[in-house]
């Protein structure tokens, strides 16, 4: 080996172990910011609901399952749209609309979240305001949609939030199917597949990379505080309700930090930094474990991306 | 080569003036509260066309990152809608004293449509509403202060900050003081525990909610209703009288409040006595140490102050905010006078 080569080696090195410290920093100055609040409430702190500023209580259990519940369900709304446009675009799209199209999905993901939010304030509330308030009342016995027509809550914060993650899911799950060998697609024609069942045989060989295309829209939902804050409601309470106001843990950062000034309540709210980047490790973690043990029961290699961690755009 | 000498010689004549002008200009900074941000930059600004060596600057990034980057002595002075308790100030490696500087209120708006008039409400009644105790806009405590209106059957939607802030403070501060029940189940804080309701992010936020939807009702700075023309309601005063909120009645309270004022003027002055007094009025107060270690900056910051309470008083109409009391100035001056800034 060359010294260039060695002294390369070193360099790149050194610039990955950046990251590494970054990380590790991260999390060790946001436990001894909080050092105060785990002392005083250990691990309560993650299973009770009382958010008392005056008081000096706090406890993290609605906001956890706000972005939790939220993410899911944003999740659950984004993905098929996603993998629709991602297949739509790489697959079927006749050529002189795919340039459009691909444009038009990334310009979605460079408009800020807090103009995401005020959409959402002005537009997307009180549609969901009206098409709550236009339920018949049997279906609003249901747990799913009790409470008050308010238009803010779950509801709100999950569809503003799949339109948020939909750029993310479907760009990189066009670029993964964009790089199924094109062999896969001829061998199953010439079997005699049908088109769809062709295209059900690329999705299968890239499935590790549009797992890891999901997780990464997860993560960007994790994170997303702005355009979230604006429409759910900002409640602390833990409810099943896609009509209820609700929190999240970077909402409740976001609005709570600068008027906070005792010392537990700053802690509290740093601790609340840190269950965020807790869990996000734990999702990324379970992500990558996902794609290990899909990709090693499959020879296939497909691109797997990594998933991305919760970060906020705005 | 001539040229370039003299070109040369300018340059460093010019970079000489630079420095010269620069060594005498003196930069203060502070932080804190947004509330009083649209007077204070008004003030610093056309005190720098008075006296263009001063450059004060100041961050609106609310009352409590004020106050701490105050105590941490990061900024000159620090700016609160809420005083600073004895736990705070003794945090603090020095004495911390408040001066207030402007007047605020924050109005109850409500949106029940076709309503024929105004309402009124008084101390009790906005606390049970946002106890959750009151739930429909026919209520008979609502109805028996409003005689003659035909209220609807719709439920009351509660709508709170979402964010710690000082409207939120003055207004809690005000529940307190007239229900015992708010006192002992909710108390006071830039953010508390709301029984119920949904929280609206800034102003906007929740005076934009109030008007969407139908039977809601929140609260929000005078100056934020005044300026995008919402309708609020009025309040009745510890004389019985039902006042709206306006420049003389937020000034009127002040007044009241400076015959009792405590020589460290954290004075709450919500719910006083009086006629004519709008109820949920509130001082913003400016923080300065009490010994600044700064001499130069500290003489620059208390000439500034005796500009700002006298001739920059005449600002605060145009901005909406309301004037300091004649008596409150007083007081001020003479504390200012004690400062020790040599």
């Amino acid at each position: 080996m060359g010294r260039k080569d060695l002294g390369f080696r070193l360099g790149t090195g050194a610039f990955a172990l950046v990251l590494v410290l970054i990380v590790c920093g991260i999390g060790v100055v946001l436990t001894m910011q909080s050092m105060l609040s785990i002392q005083k409430f250990g691990l309560n702190f993650w299973r009770t609901e009382t958010w008392d500023p005056v008081l000096g209580e706090f406890g993290a259990l609605p906001f956890i399952w706000g972005t939790l519940y939220s993410s899911v369900l944003a999740l659950a709304i984004a993905t098929p749209i996603a993998l629709g446009i991602a297949v739509f675009i790489s697959e079927l799209c006749p050529s002189w609309l795919r340039q459009p199209l691909v444009f038009l999905t990334e310009l979605l993901a460079a408009i800020p979240s807090i103009v995401y939010g005020l959409w959402g304030i002005f537009v997307l509330v009180p549609l969901v305001r009206a098409i709550e308030s236009s339920m018949p009342d049997t279906v609003r016995q249901l747990p799913l949609f009790t409470g008050p027509p308010l238009g803010l809550g779950m509801l709100s914060a999950a569809l503003i939030l799949a339109i948020m993650v939909i750029p993310f899911t479907s760009s990189v799950s066009r670029e993964v199917l964009k790089s199924v060998p094109a062999a896969q697609r001829e061998g199953a024609y010439a079997l005699g597949a049908t088109r769809f069942e062709a295209i059900r045989a690329a999705l299968f060989y890239a499935r590790t990379g549009i797992v890891g295309a999901i997780m990464l829209g997860f993560g960007r939902a994790l994170g997303e505080t702005m355009a979230v804050t604006m429409v759910i409601g900002n409640t602390p309470r833990v409810s099943l309700s896609l009509f209820a106001p609700q929190y999240t843990m970077a909402a409740v950062i976001a609005n709570e930090f600068t008027e906070a000034a005792e010392q537990l309540y700053l802690a509290a709210l740093v601790e609340i930094g840190l269950v965020l980047f807790i869990i996000t490790l734990i999702v990324n973690s379970l992500s990558r474990l996902l794609i290990w043990s899909m990709a090693s029961s499959a020879t296939a290699g497909a691109v797997a991306p990594e998933p991305a961690p919760a970060s906020e755009a705005a | 080569m001539k040229t370039l000498q003299k070109a040369l010689a300018s340059l460093a004549g010019g970079v000489l003036l630079i420095c010269g002008a620069a060594a005498q200009t003196i930069q203060i900074n502070g932080a804190g509260a947004t509330f009083p941000y649209p007077i204070y930059s008004k003030w610093f600004s056309e005190y720098n066309k008075l006296h263009s060596n001063v450059e004060i600057n100041y961050q609106s990034i609310g009352s409590g990152g004020g106050i701490q980057q105050v105590t941490k002595q990061t900024v000159f002075f620090g700016a609160t809608d809420g005083p600073m308790n004895q736990e705070q100030l003794q945090l603090a490696p020095g004495r911390i004293l408040h001066f207030p500087t402007v007047l605020g209120a924050v109005v109850p708006v409500y949106n029940s449509p076709n309503l024929t008039a105004e309402l009124k409400f008084t101390g009790p009644l906005l606390a049970d509403i946002f106890l959750g105790k009151i739930t429909k806009w026919n209520d008979p405590a609502i109805a028996k202060l409003n005689p003659g209106v035909t209220l609807p059957g719709r439920d009351i939607i509660v709508v709170h900050r979402a964010e710690g802030s000082g409207t939120t403070y003055i207004w809690v501060d005000y529940l307190a003081k007239t229900s015992p029940e708010w006192k002992t189940k909710v108390g006071v804080n830039a953010s508390v525990n709301w029984p119920t309701g949904v929280g609206g992010r800034g102003n906007e936020g929740v005076a934009g909610l109030v008007t969407q939807t139908p039977g809601a009702i929140g609260y929000v700075e005078l100056i934020y209703a005044l300026q995008n023309k919402i309708a609020y309601g009025t309040v009745r005063n510890m004389a019985g009288e039902f006042m709206k909120a306006s420049v003389q009645s937020v000034t009127a309270a002040a007044a009241a409040a400076a015959t009792q004022m405590p020589p460290d003027f954290r004075v709450s002055i919500t719910n006083a006595p009086g006629t004519g007094v709008y109820p949920i009025s509130s001082f913003t107060w400016l923080l300065l140490y009490e010994t600044p270690k700064d001499k130069t900056q500290a003489k620059t910051m208390v000439d500034f102050m005796k500009w700002a309470l006298t001739d920059g008083q005449k600002y605060c109409a145009d901005l909406g905010y309301a004037p300091l009391p004649a008596d409150v100035v007083k007081l001020e001056m003479a504390a200012l006078a004690k400062s020790k800034t040599s």
